[in-house]
This record gives C-alpha cells, structure tokens and sequence, in this order.
C-alpha cells in the first residue's frame, strides 16, 4: 500500500510518490461544476421524443399539442432539422481495409427506428418539469417492423434491421498471424468453447449533459465528454460552422468510462437548436436515457478453439468474433472487437494466431468502447480457454500459463499479427502474486471445507493490453491502414513570477492528471506540483488533443507534457548559462534551481529565469523573449501493461450466490508517477469487472425492449459486493517513451473478468461444472448445478471439447452456454431466464 | 404548471422562504433554486445516492422528497460541512485517503459517512459497507472510500477524547 504525502517541497522527485491530489478540495466540498451546474441567462431547457418501438418506420409526428403550451418554445423532428444539417452522426474508425455498411444516422430519425430510445423529436422550453411534461403531448405514429435481437439470428438476414443496405452483416475483418491451419495440425489436443460476453452499460454515476449557447456567430458547448476536440471536429462537419467558431469546455466529468468517448446526437442537435433559438438550452440525460441511449459495450459471441501438444506448448488459438453492433455505427463501433484481436494471443508465444470478425446490426443500441474496449473481451476468452486446455491437458493452470509466456528476455517481441510488445515479465507478476496467496493453503482449506459443503474457489488471470493508443504510423493510413493515430499535445507555459500552467489535450474525468501531470512538469522545471496549473477540456485553451480513453493519457499525453517542459527547461539552462556565464551543459536542476555543476551556491530559481525571460534585457543572441514551449507527440509504438490477478470466491450451492472474498492483484504499468493513483484505478477497474462478471447485464427482450432501463434493474455492484483489494506492482519500463510509463486505467477491468468465472468454475468443479458464461448471476450459477446434477456428472468430466460442434459440446457437458434468443435475467431478482 | 405553495426550510443553518411547485423535489430546490449545486443526481430511482443530504439529522435522498415535504425542517447539504475554512474530518479522510476519483458520488458518499458515525463512532469495516450501500460509486471499487469512513470515525473518536 502507498502512504499518501502532502507535505510541499521544491526538490524535484516528486514523480513516483503518492501526493494528495490536487483537484480534491473542490470536490469534497460541491465546489465542483459539472454540466448540470451551469446555469446561463435565459437558458432553456430540453428533453427528447423518444421510440418506444424497436423497429418502426414513422408514419406521423403531431407535435401541435407540445407546441400550444405556453412553456414550450420548439419543438422540432428530425424532417425540422434537415436543412440545418450537412452530415450525419459520424462512424470515425473502423478496422481497416475493409468495405463497411453504414446506414445514415441522424441525430433525429428521419423516416425510420432502428432501436428503443432512438429520439424522434426534441421539445425545447422554459422549464426543466414542463418540457418533460411536454414530450409526453407529442404524438407519434410508429408502424412497426419485425425486430432482431439475436446477433446469431441476425446473422441469418431473416430480418433485416436496413432495408436499403438488405443485410446485417456489416463488415467482416481478419486479422491473421502465422498459419492456424498448420498449427491444429501440430496439435495433440484441441478445446474449443462458445463465449458468449454479454452486453453492458458504462453507467457513470453523472449522466451525460449538455449545455449550448450561440451568440454573436460564435458556439459554446459545455458537454460531458472525454473527447473536446474530437467533438468540435464532428460538430463543424456536421454543422457546417467552422471549428474556429466553436468552443467546446467539458468541465468537471463525473465519470465516463468509454460512455463518453463517443460523439451524441444530443450534442448536435442542441447546438443547431440554440443557433436557430438564439437561447442558451440545457439538456442533461436521465438514468433511463443512460441506460437505453448511451451506447453499450461488449456484446460479443465468440467461438474460441485453441491447440496445443501434449506438453502443453500451444500451437495454435483461432477466435471468431460476432459482434453486435446495434442498429447503427457510432464513432468506434465497428473498431472495437479489432482492438481486442491485438491481444488475442495474450501473453502467451503462439506461433499461429488468426481472428476472424463479423460486425452484425441488431435491433439494439449501439455497442462501442466501455472500459477495455474488445480487450476484455479477448483477455477473456484466452484466459477462459487456457483454463480449459489446462484441465484437457491435466495440466496445472499456472504451470501451462508458465510454460508458453514470452520470455522476459525476448522483448521486445514481436508477434505474428506483425506488432512488437514492448516490454514484460510475465513470470515475475505471477511469481509475485503467488508470494502474496499461499495457494498451497488455499487449496488445503479448499478440500476440507468442501467436506463441510462449503465451496470456494480460486481462479487466475494473466494479462496484457494494449495501451497508449496510438502510434499514428504503426496504425494509421500507411501503417495498419486505421484512419488515423492519435498523437497528444502540451504546451507548458511558465508565469513572469515562476509558477506554470500547464494545457493538455487529454480530457481527464477522475483520473487525477492535474495531480499526476503537476508532478511530471514541476520535477522537470524546478517548482512545487502545486505551483503548477493543469488546464484540459477547453478548445478554447490548448491546442488540438485527442482526449482521454484506452488508458492512453499517461502514456502519451503525459509524456507530451514532459516534452514540453524539457523543452522549457532546456531554455532555462540558456538562460541561466548565459546570465552566469557558464555553459548550458553545466546547468543542472537540483533543489529546485538551475545551478552550475560543482557550484551549488552558483543557480537561478525559476521565478529568477522566467524574470529574465519576459524583462529581456540580457538574453542569449537571437533568444526569443517569453518562457512557454509547445509539444505534440506521437509514439513510436504501442505500451503493452501486464499482470497477474487472483480471484477467490465462495459459492452457495443452495442459492447460487456468489461472493468474492479476496482479490488480489499484481499490475505493471511502468515506473509509476504517483502509486495512491494507481491503486485507485486498479481498484475501480477491478470493480467494473466484478460488476461484469457477476451482476450487471442489459437485457433486451425479443421484442427489443430495454428490461433493464434502471439502476433498479441493472445492478451495479454496492460496497457490500465488492471485497477489499489486495495491490501490488512490478516495475517494468516500457522503452517507448522516456517516462517508461504505460497505462493503467483499464487494466482491472480487462484482467479480471476470467479470474472470477474461472474461481466459481474452480469451486464448483467437483459439482460437474466446468464452464460457465457471464453474468454469474444466482439464477444462473443454480441452474448449472441442477443440470449438471441431473446430468449424473459427479466429478469433472474430462472428455469434452475436442472436434466438436458447439451446440453438441454444450449437450455433452462442457457447461451451460445460452441457447441464441434466450438472454438470462437481470443480476438482481432472476429475471428473464 | 401548478399553483405554488410556500415553503419554509433552513440549509445549512440559513433560513429560506420561498414559493415553490409543489411537485419540485427537494434535490432540484437545492440546487437550481438556492445554487447550492454540491448535491448531485444520478438516478432516477434513489439508487445510487449522489444526492444524500441530512433533513433533520437524518441522511436521505434528496431526490425522493419533495420540497413540500421539506417545510419547516433543517436540511444539512456538503456545503455545510466545512466550518471557518476547516474542512469536516469526512471531507479530510474522503482527500487523505484518495476516496475519490470523479467526485461525483462523493457528496453523497461524504454525507452518508457523516451520518453513519455520528451514529455510530466505531463502526466495523462491515457496517461501513452496509451503511453505504445506498451509495453508488464506479471509479474507486469502493475501497478507499471505506478506508477514509474509517479514518474519518477514528479521527472523530481521537478528538472527541483529546
């Protein structure tokens, strides 16, 4: 555990310790502005008109009653909107190569529905309550289609969700490595499972809000959002306004977790609505709205196959993906399910790795990234499948994991697919986490209390993602042929009286840059972090940046900010070479002055030096006045964060609770920045996947509606299910950049999704389970034991897996998986199932 | 819109008097008609508790009261706890102990500790969890959150005694 300081000091090192964070004391007292906190003279307020009907085309929009309200300013349908409107809601990126289907998404239907929630017209007034009251008078006129639900069913273009594009298939996508043909050959054993990785909600606790205000030819837009500049980037393609005239500021972020890394047709129509208005409008999201109309995550069915030798040396793993989308593409919908082909050979050298993608359109919302983002999903599957070969095998999980790592000494390392995994050392997170479980003890106690009908588990996960997307020539148009990679801006500016602020184009939303941030630049430039102002999320203050998400901030936006501040620091030892006479090779930086080397009493202060910067009597010959520098950086790969976790839980076998017990966990980010900061988003993603694994579900039902449209229904996880956390690290630089950082944010989320399911398999093993799909509700886990009970299955049956056909594998005892069509119940109080 | 009613209700121990709709719940007269935006909305089913304050010593959810109900009552919201620029040793703990990352379900999370140990000053690591079980939070897994209740009752109990 890190101790946590607060005491200020000017010496550089403050990288690498737990400061306090700095945006704190105006959270903890509501000093905080969120989206919902602004208010503007004369601001209006909206709520959106929205489908009950999961496939329909509109054959009428009354919105006479709404409009005869006193209260009521506008209302407008997405026919109102047209001439408004260049473009539609945009698709950014997508896997590359590849012919993709798309229909048209306006940011209000035009004609059809495609989904439950989808919005057919927005209601503008002067009060918050009226303009609710007002949705409700519009009447609309839906004639309903057939619906899809399935991904598997719609796969078989019986119903199709786009008459005009006449097939749900919307794109497929390949990525091979080697040659997994030759490799089953090679194989004496071969296990295949069907997982199927359930749809889930983002579910910050703040809902997503927007404010726009046009005056005087110029837009503001206060949104919720990770990604400022990429929204303003859309909305002048949409709007036609040029970028220049919009403003963009997200202030506080309560949270985003992917559900704000997308571009909402909210934010458009809002802005187009407050230029026609000439008023300030405010509209901010209701749970349902969040559940129902923030894109989803996951979604996934996946058939998994992996080979190996008898000795345990894996020759092969092969994974088809379909993946829903939902009704329609949104910013990285389509690219979501290709991230996690990255990394779908794990830790693990595997000669042949090959993914085959198929993006399906449903009847739903749209999917797109939530926390990981397709890395959960792949982190899954190997995981679950190198359990499984284990068992096959009759081998030790671990000791087959031990087996086929890449070795600390083959980094960087490149694998098939044709990318390079900068650094790791997979051993050492394991062997660390084994000094921290007594698994020995475990699986003693394990028997005895299995003797009393107790029953308890431990299941593992060994990992690594893919993090601080993205090297734009590794990904972009002349790289893997992605649209584009996603450099990070800085600029360090340092005040005439010595104190700095900082401008980043990444977009935190409870990560805690300001703090991380401050650390980095003051050890650079000799002050206290908190003398050091970080400003993000304002197009209006910092150049062009590409926002927070894929645990990308640090890793490239952090180290942007270090540029820049070298490059500051660089001119301060000119400065002070020149204004003492020394070389600027001799200046160092220590106890927070630029000094001559072997002259301590010798050095200038930075106040001292941006003094002299910005009264320039006495600078170097052709030395520009001023003390601020500029960065963009783009990395030159990717950083690969790894580690070990452990799982333990308890199942009733009356009931079919779960609960975890202990988790613990060994992560390796790089060196770290601040490690109180780690630990807290080791915990949350932990958390997120506990909520995953567990409890959380969106369900729709055939017809497409939303049964879980509330926190009463999608239940994410209290204090009382979540156990403490047991943390630690491994310290492995990535040689990528020169922090050595690589990413953390994700982390918990993708690791641990396989170490709980594979802990309730382990102790439920004896029952005859050796499989089991997420969410591991009661109702499910019970009704596992009772089939396999009524299967006769006593002991772990072993011969299951190899050569067969999905649906005949289930049948012989590979474990429940869900027919297609049948979703099981939300996580509280059973449900559908 | 309905004909307003008048209501009576001290925050953080200053009178208000206003009219109000009588449907208008008591979170959205705290924070759109008196500005006192610290206490947030999350749900819309008291589920997840950003919204906790006391009303009358008690923590509930603001967000499934109405104003009217209200009346004549003494309401305490996260603006009220820092008292002379000191922080509330909540607060302090919630800062000390990173029991925040957004900050979004802190109010409500800082409110519900505050009311759990004037309760109960000793609470176990289990009653902490159970008595914020009202209380959603998705960035910190809750951890932190629980060790800065428990740094908050035992920094209470040490200056009650001192």
């Amino acid at each position: 555990m890190s101790t946590v300081e607060s005491e200020a000091t000017t010496q550089n090192g403050h990288v690498g310790r737990s400061l306090r964070r700095k945006e704190d004391p105006r959270l903890i007292t509501g000093q905080g502005i969120y989206v919902d906190d602004i208010q503007l003279p004369g601001m209006l307020h909206a709520a959106i008109v929205r489908s009950p009907e999961a496939h329909a085309t509109i054959t009428s929009i009354d919105v006479s009653a709404a409009l005869a309200r006193d209260d009521v300013r506008a209302v407008m349908t997405g026919e109102d909107l047209a001439e408004d409107l260049e473009a539609p809601l945009a698709m950014l990126w997508a896997p590359p190569g590849t012919e993709i289907k798309a229909p048209e998404h306006w940011p209000i239907a035009r004609g059809k529905v495609g989904y439950v929630g989808q919005a057919l017209a927005i209601v503008i007034g002067d009060d918050r309550y009226g303009v609710v009251d007002a949705a409700e008078e519009v009447i609309v006129e839906l004639e309903p289609l057939p619906v899809v639900v399935d991904v598997e069913k719609a796969l078989e273009d019986e119903i199709v969700v786009h008459e005009e594009i006449g097939t749900n298939k919307a794109f497929e996508w390949s990525l091979p490595g080697g040659d997994v043909d030759a490799g089953f050959e090679e194989a004496d054993v071969v296990v295949e499972r069907r997982i199927v990785n359930h749809r889930i909600s983002g579910s910050p606790i703040e809902p997503r809000g927007t404010v726009a205000d046009y005056r005087a030819g110029e837009l503001t837009l206060w949104t919720s959002t990770q990604i400022p500049h990429i929204v303003r980037l859309v909305l002048s393609m949409q709007t036609g306004m040029p970028e220049d005239k919009i403003r963009i500021v997200t202030p506080e972020v309560g949270g985003g977790f992917g559900a704000k890394l997308q571009q909402y047709h909210e934010e458009t129509t809002l802005a187009v609505c407050a230029k026609k208005l000439g008023r300030p409008i405010k509209w901010v999201e209701t749970r349902s709205e969040h559940m129902t109309t923030s894109h989803h995550g996951r979604d996934q069915v996946d058939y998994v196959k992996i080979g190996a030798k008898r000795d345990g040396t894996i020759t092969a793993i092969h994974s088809k993906i379909i993946q829903d989308l939902g009704a329609y593409h949104m910013l990285l919908t389509p690219l979501i399910p290709a991230l996690g082909s990255f990394v779908m050979s794990g830790c693990y050298k595997i000669p042949n790795v090959r993914t085959d993608i198929v993006g399906v359109f449903t009847n739903k919302m749209s999917t797109d990234a939530i926390r990981g983002a397709g890395r959960p999903e792949a982190t899954h599957m190997i995981e679950t499948i190198v359990d499984a070969l284990a068992v096959e095998l009759g081998m030790d999980p671990l000791e087959l994991r031990r087996k086929n790592f890449i070795p600390k000494e083959d980094f960087p390392a490149e694998i098939p697919i044709g990318i390079v995994y900068d650094s790791g050392d997979y051993e050492g997170s394991l062997d660390k986490l084994l000094g921290m479980i007594d698994l020995d003890g475990f699986r003693s106690e394990q028997a005895e209390l299995r003797e009393r009908g107790i029953y308890r588990g431990v299941g593992f996960s060994t990992y690594v993602e893919i993090c601080g997307l993205a090297p734009s020539r590794a990904v972009g148009p002349s790289g893997l042929g992605i649209q584009g990679g996603f450099w990070e801006s800085a600029i360090v500016r340092v005040h005439p009286s010595g104190s700095a602020t900082v401008y980043t184009g990444a977009s935190p939303h409870g990560q805690g840059h300001e703090t991380g941030f401050a650390q980095i630049v003051a050890d650079r430039i000799g002050i206290d972090p908190q003398q050091v102002d970080i400003v993000h999320g304002d197009t209006g203050a910092g150049p062009m940046g590409m926002g927070t998400y894929g645990s990308r901030s640090l890793a490239v936006g952090g180290v942007s900010a270090a540029q820049a501040a070298e490059k500051v620091a660089d001119k301060a030892r000119r400065i002070v070479a020149h204004q003492l006479e020394a070389a600027p090779e001799d200046i160092e930086l220590a106890e927070g002055s630029f000094r001559v080397k072997g002259s301590p009493d010798q050095g200038m202060t930075l106040a001292e030096v941006a003094g002299a910067a910005y009264v320039p009597e006495n600078l170097p010959d052709g030395m520009e006045p001023g003390l601020e520098e500029t960065n963009f950086y783009d990395p030159e790969n990717f950083v690969w964060p790894f580690g070990a976790h452990a799982c333990f839980v308890e199942v009733d076998v009356e009931t079919g609770k779960v609960q975890v017990y202990r988790y613990v966990a060994v992560d390796d980010c790089g060196p770290a920045i601040n490690p109180m900061m780690i630990e807290g988003q080791v915990h949350g993603g932990i958390a997120h996947s506990i909520g995953q694994a567990l409890y959380e579900q969106v369900v729709y039902d055939d017809d497409g509606q939303l049964a879980t449209g509330n926190f009463v229904t999608y239940a994410l996880p209290t204090a009382n299910e979540i156990p403490e956390f047991e943390t630690d690290r491994t310290e492995t630089p990535s040689p990528t950049n020169e922090l050595g950082v690589k990413g953390v944010g994700e982390a918990g989320t993708i690791a641990a999704t396989p170490a709980i399911v594979g802990a309730v398999v382990d102790a439920l093993r004896p029952l005859g389970i050796d499989f089991l799909n997420m969410p591991l509700t009661p109702m499910r886990v019970w009704q596992s034991i009772q089939e396999a009970q009524e299967r006769g299955e006593g002991p772990r049956a072993t011969e299951q897996g190899r050569d067969l056909p999905a649906e005949a594998r289930d049948s012989a005892g590979s474990g429940p998986t869900i027919p297609p069509g049948q979703e099981p119940g939300p996580a509280h109080g059973g449900g559908a199932a | 819109m309905n004909p307003e009613v008048p209501v009576r209700v001290s925050v953080n121990g200053e009178a208000f008097e206003r009219r109000v709709e009588p449907r208008l719940l008591l979170v959205h007269f705290l924070r759109e008609t008196l500005g006192l935006t610290g206490t947030h909305v999350g749900c819309d089913s008291s589920n997840c508790g950003a919204c906790t304050v006391q009303l009358d010593g008690e923590a509930v959810k603001s967000c499934t009261i109405l104003t009217v109900q209200a009346d004549g009552s003494e309401v305490r919201t996260v603006e009220g706890l820092a008292s002379n620029g000191d922080l509330h040793p909540m607060q302090e703990a919630f800062w000390a102990n990173h029991g925040l990352q957004c900050g979004y379900c802190t109010p409500g999370m800082i409110m519900a500790g505050v009311d759990l140990i004037e309760e109960n000053p000793d609470p176990s690591d289990e009653e902490i969890r159970r008595a914020l079980e009202g209380n959603l939070c998705r960035c910190t897994g809750y951890h932190n959150i629980v060790k800065a209740v428990r740094d908050a009752a035992a920094k209470t109990r040490e200056g009650v005694t001192a």
